[in-house]
């Protein structure tokens, strides 16, 4: 096999850069989806959801982004995924749809029903999405049945296969992880307090996703692990993500919590950079491996790479200098009135 | 049933109730900058209301909007796959330039819009309604490009790989500029202004009409209509350009629009209304004689070429065609008349009289929605059998590997989804349009405030 291109590299590494952004910024607001129904007043629903408002639109954009992305510089792993997984797929783009309306109608009506329907779908559709995401990646590291031509017959039935849907549960603690983070840094009074006592518990248990993950991988998945045979120095990023998340309750505890926030930012650096070593050159691993989908063969043109990097050199520093101006401007916790409703306009 | 249609239908419904939304945006985003740009300037706390309200209905047409586009996006990768592979090269470039420079801009200065009132500086709130209304323009510039490119592509060669030929760009430039972009952008926002425009005026209409809020009706009103005569002006301008560029570019298109069937038909006419038998090879039709002619060529006698100069199967559709393009044109002349007959009243201080036309302009709202619908359905049907113009057929572009039961079960739940979602966004601004935009008295306090 030819080695890929330096451009070839770079878009490989800079998709995946789009879905770190991704998992680092959405993981937050899913997370705190994830744990929603864990608030019972609707004071503190009412202020999860502001807590997330101004931002979790532009933190969707970088899935959106990222697929286009892949669109533009590795069409066939855009082609071949999309429709092998169909079904999945399009239940992920329905977790998206009741996602992004429950957040918005949610408190538009006062209703007990209303509510109560829009929050489960909040909930239900912030948990599936990442376990979606999860299983996909798990498929695609363990392998899947792709033809010489690079099509590949997806059956819902066989993606959710024991080893996928374990990736998939790992995903959906992880973001709990730091949406239960996240909400301590954002959230004040009482809701804050409470939220605290959800830090903990959630780090355990992705602890113990992440270990299980690994032996699995390690027993079932060895060509994830070659690389680490050959560059044993490598074994520093699995340390330093675990490295990450232990500091988080460390952080916690003295009251830092912006610089816990930032631990388990990186530990899903590192957590995606550890998925990304076990992948390259890949895209999509096919069971007979010689049909794997790679940053070679999925490419488009040289021409097309050169021009999409020009576009993300002028783009992205851009997009990352006004996320940064907008996350200033909602810096801090969320304003509250005595009820503990979120103070000023919006939903 | 057949996987090819039920992808197609699939398609064209998703993208059809996309289209609902953004076009309201766009429109609604220049009617938002020029509105808090007067209350900036006049610290007149009526614009502050007037801002403010039309603010709240933007962030519900926005999210709507946003979750139906997320599935247009991942949609060619799941039933297009081999189109996907086939122009991926090309077309991705316009798709991921759409995220870069659009939506990031749109999703981030929409949180401020939305809720930093108090938290910037009233300078900095209007630069940020600014950014939101140049990012919704944005994001039609770049997935207008990369349907005008399906529509006459250029800037690109056809490459052979080892799992089969391609499309890749040779000019990035030419992509973006291919023959059609222009017109076709243009005529695209002025379709989307008149979609904002005519929306703004329904609800003010309706309020006028009921003597509810008629001071801030009458304020909205003003500002929408400057942009209705604009764009509906603009529309006429840019579909002719559009036209003209069919004739050159996509002939067997023109003639389907127009229902010409002779090979070179010398002083062909204009068409108002008619009927399409494709069997015979007969149109029957109002129309002014030597006027298409005139407008594709500047001379009544200059031929125009028919249907019969293509390979039988290289035929679109030619009654639907026909039918979706004139409906379209019906429309924009009807909303020329309207936008000049009610603008010309309201500027006379006599429009609250007329409460007949008050009251198509309050229905007159599904008048660019319809228009915009047909319009692209006639740009897409009219291109048919090709998915991009003399390069793919659309039957070729399937996923061969989505099975037709795997497309029925997702379109049987869009549809249960978007219904869903449908009527409660019509609920929901409903709900917004009852409870009004609020007692002027709030908006002098918070005007003092500030
Ligand atoms: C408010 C919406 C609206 C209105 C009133 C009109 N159009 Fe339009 N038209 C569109 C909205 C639209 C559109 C949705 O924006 C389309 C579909 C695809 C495109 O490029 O623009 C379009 C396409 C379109 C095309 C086909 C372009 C192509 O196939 O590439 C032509 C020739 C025209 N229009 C011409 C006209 C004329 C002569 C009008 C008379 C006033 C008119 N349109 C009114
Ligand atoms: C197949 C074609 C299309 C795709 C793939 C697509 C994709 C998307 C996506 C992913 C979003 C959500 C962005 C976010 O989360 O902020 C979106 C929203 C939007 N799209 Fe589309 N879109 C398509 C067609 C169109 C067309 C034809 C227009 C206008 C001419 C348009 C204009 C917009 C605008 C202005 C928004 C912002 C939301 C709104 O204003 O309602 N899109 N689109
Ligand atoms: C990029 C922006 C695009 C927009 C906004 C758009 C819009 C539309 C609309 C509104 C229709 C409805 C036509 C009808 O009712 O029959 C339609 C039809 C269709 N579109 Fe497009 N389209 C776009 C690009 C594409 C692409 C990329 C594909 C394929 C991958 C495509 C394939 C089709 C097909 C197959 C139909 C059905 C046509 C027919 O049945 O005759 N379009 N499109």
């Amino acid at each position: 096999m030819s080695d890929p291109s330096w451009l070839q590299t770079t878009w490989w590494l800079l998709v995946g850069v789009l879905f770190t952004g991704y998992a680092i910024l959405d993981g937050f607001d899913l997370g705190t989806g994830a744990l929603y129904l864990l608030a019972k007043r609707d004071a503190h629903r009412q202020t999860m959801l502001r807590a997330i408002g101004p931002v979790w639109d532009g933190n969707e954009v970088w899935l959106i982004t990222g697929g286009g992305a892949l669109f533009a510089a590795f069409p066939m792993a855009y082609a071949t995924a999309f429709s092998g997984f169909y079904l999945a797929l399009i239940l992920l783009l329905f977790m998206l749809i009741f996602r992004a309306v429950s957040i918005e109608v949610r408190s538009a009506r006062e209703g007990k029903l209303w509510r109560g329907f829009w929050d489960g779908a909040f909930a239900v559709s912030s948990t599936l999405a990442p376990l979606i995401m999860g299983v996909a990646l798990g498929n695609i590291a363990l392998g899947v049945p792709l033809t010489a031509d690079h099509e590949y017959y997806g059956n819902l039935f066989a993606q959710l296969n024991p080893y996928s849907l374990l990736v998939g549960v790992t995903t959906v603690a992880l973001f709990m992880m730091h949406g239960s983070i996240y909400l301590v840094l954002k959230t004040p009074g009482e809701l804050n307090a409470r939220i605290r006592t959800w830090v903990r518990p959630t780090i355990i248990f992705f602890i113990l996703m992440y270990v299980i993950t690994t032996i699995a991988t390690l027993l079932y998945v060895p060509h994830m692990a070659e690389p680490f045979k050959h560059s044993p120095w490598l074994f520093i990023v699995p340390l330093l993500s675990v490295l990450a998340i232990a500091n988080v309750p460390r952080e916690i505890h003295h009251n830092r919590e912006w610089r816990a926030f930032l631990s388990s930012c990186f530990a899903i650096v590192f957590l995606m950079a550890l998925y990304g070593i076990g992948m390259f050159p890949e895209m999509i691993h096919a069971t007979i491996p010689a049909h794997s989908l790679t940053a070679m063969n999925a490419s488009s043109s040289e021409k097309t790479l050169t021009v999409m990097l020009i576009i993300a050199a002028i783009g992205m520093p851009l997009v990352i200098a006004y996320t940064i101006a907008i996350y200033y401007v909602f810096r801090g916790k969320v304003e509250v009135d005595e009820q503990g409703r979120p103070l000023g306009a919006g939903y | 049933m057949d996987a090819e249609i039920l992808a197609r239908v699939q398609f064209a419904f998703t993208i059809g109730f996309h289209y609902i939304y953004p076009p309201i945006s766009i429109g609604l985003g220049i009617v938002l900058v020029v509105m808090e740009g007067i209350y900036l300037k006049t610290r007149d706390p009526l614009y502050l209301q007037l801002t403010k309200f039309w603010t709240k209905i933007f962030g519900l047409v926005f999210a709507i909007g946003v979750a139906t586009g997320i599935v247009m996006e991942f949609q060619f990768g799941t039933n297009w796959s081999n189109y996907s592979r086939y122009v991926g090269d090309v077309f991705g470039s316009a798709l991921a330039a759409e995220g870069v420079f659009a939506f990031f801009l749109e999703s981030g200065f929409l949180a401020i819009v939305l809720f930093g009132w108090e938290k910037v500086k009233p300078g900095w709130h209007w630069f940020s309604t600014w950014m939101v209304m140049l990012g919704s323009h944005f994001s039609a510039i770049w997935i207008v490009v990369a349907n005008s490119w399906m529509q006459t592509p250029a800037g690109y060669h056809i490459v052979e790989t080892p799992t089969g030929p391609r499309a890749e760009i040779t000019d990035f430039w030419a992509v973006v500029f291919n023959p059609s972009t222009v017109d076709r952008l243009s005529h695209v926002f002025m379709g989307a202004w008149q979609a904002g425009a005519w929306f703004v005026l329904s609800v003010s209409a309706y309020y006028v009409l009921k003597r509810r809020h008629v001071d801030f009706a009458r304020a909205s009103m003003r500002i929408a209509f400057v942009l209705a005569v604009v764009a509906s002006l603009g529309q006429l301008v840019t579909g002719h350009d559009s036209g003209v560029k069919i004739a050159e570019t996509q002939p067997a298109k023109l003639a389907a629009f127009e229902g010409v069937f002779a090979e070179q038909q010398p002083g062909a006419d204009l068409t108002i209304a008619g009927w399409v038998d494709e069997e015979r090879g007969e149109t029957r039709s109002f129309a002014i004689p030597g006027m298409l002619s005139w407008l594709v060529h500047g001379d009544v006698n200059e031929p125009i070429t028919g249907l019969n100069a293509f390979p039988r199967d290289e035929w679109p559709p030619v009654n639907l065609s026909f039918q979706l393009y004139h409906i379209m044109i019906a429309i924009g002349v009807l909303l020329i008349v309207f936008a000049l007959l009610g603008g010309i009243l309201a500027w006379m201080r006599r429009l609250s009289r007329q409460r007949w036309l008050l009251w198509i302009i309050v229905f007159a709202v599904l008048l660019p929605q319809i228009a915009n619908q047909v319009g692209w359905a006639a740009a897409e049907v009219g291109r048919q059998p090709w998915i991009v113009y003399g390069l793919m057929k659309t039957a070729d572009g399937l996923s061969p590997t989505v099975s037709g039961g795997a497309v029925l079960a997702s379109l049987i739940l869009f549809t249960l989804i978007y219904l869903g979602l449908f009527v409660m966004f019509i609920a929901l601004l409903d709900r917004k349009i009852r409870r009004g935009p609020g007692d002027i008295e709030q908006f002098v306090r918070a005007g003092r405030r500030a």
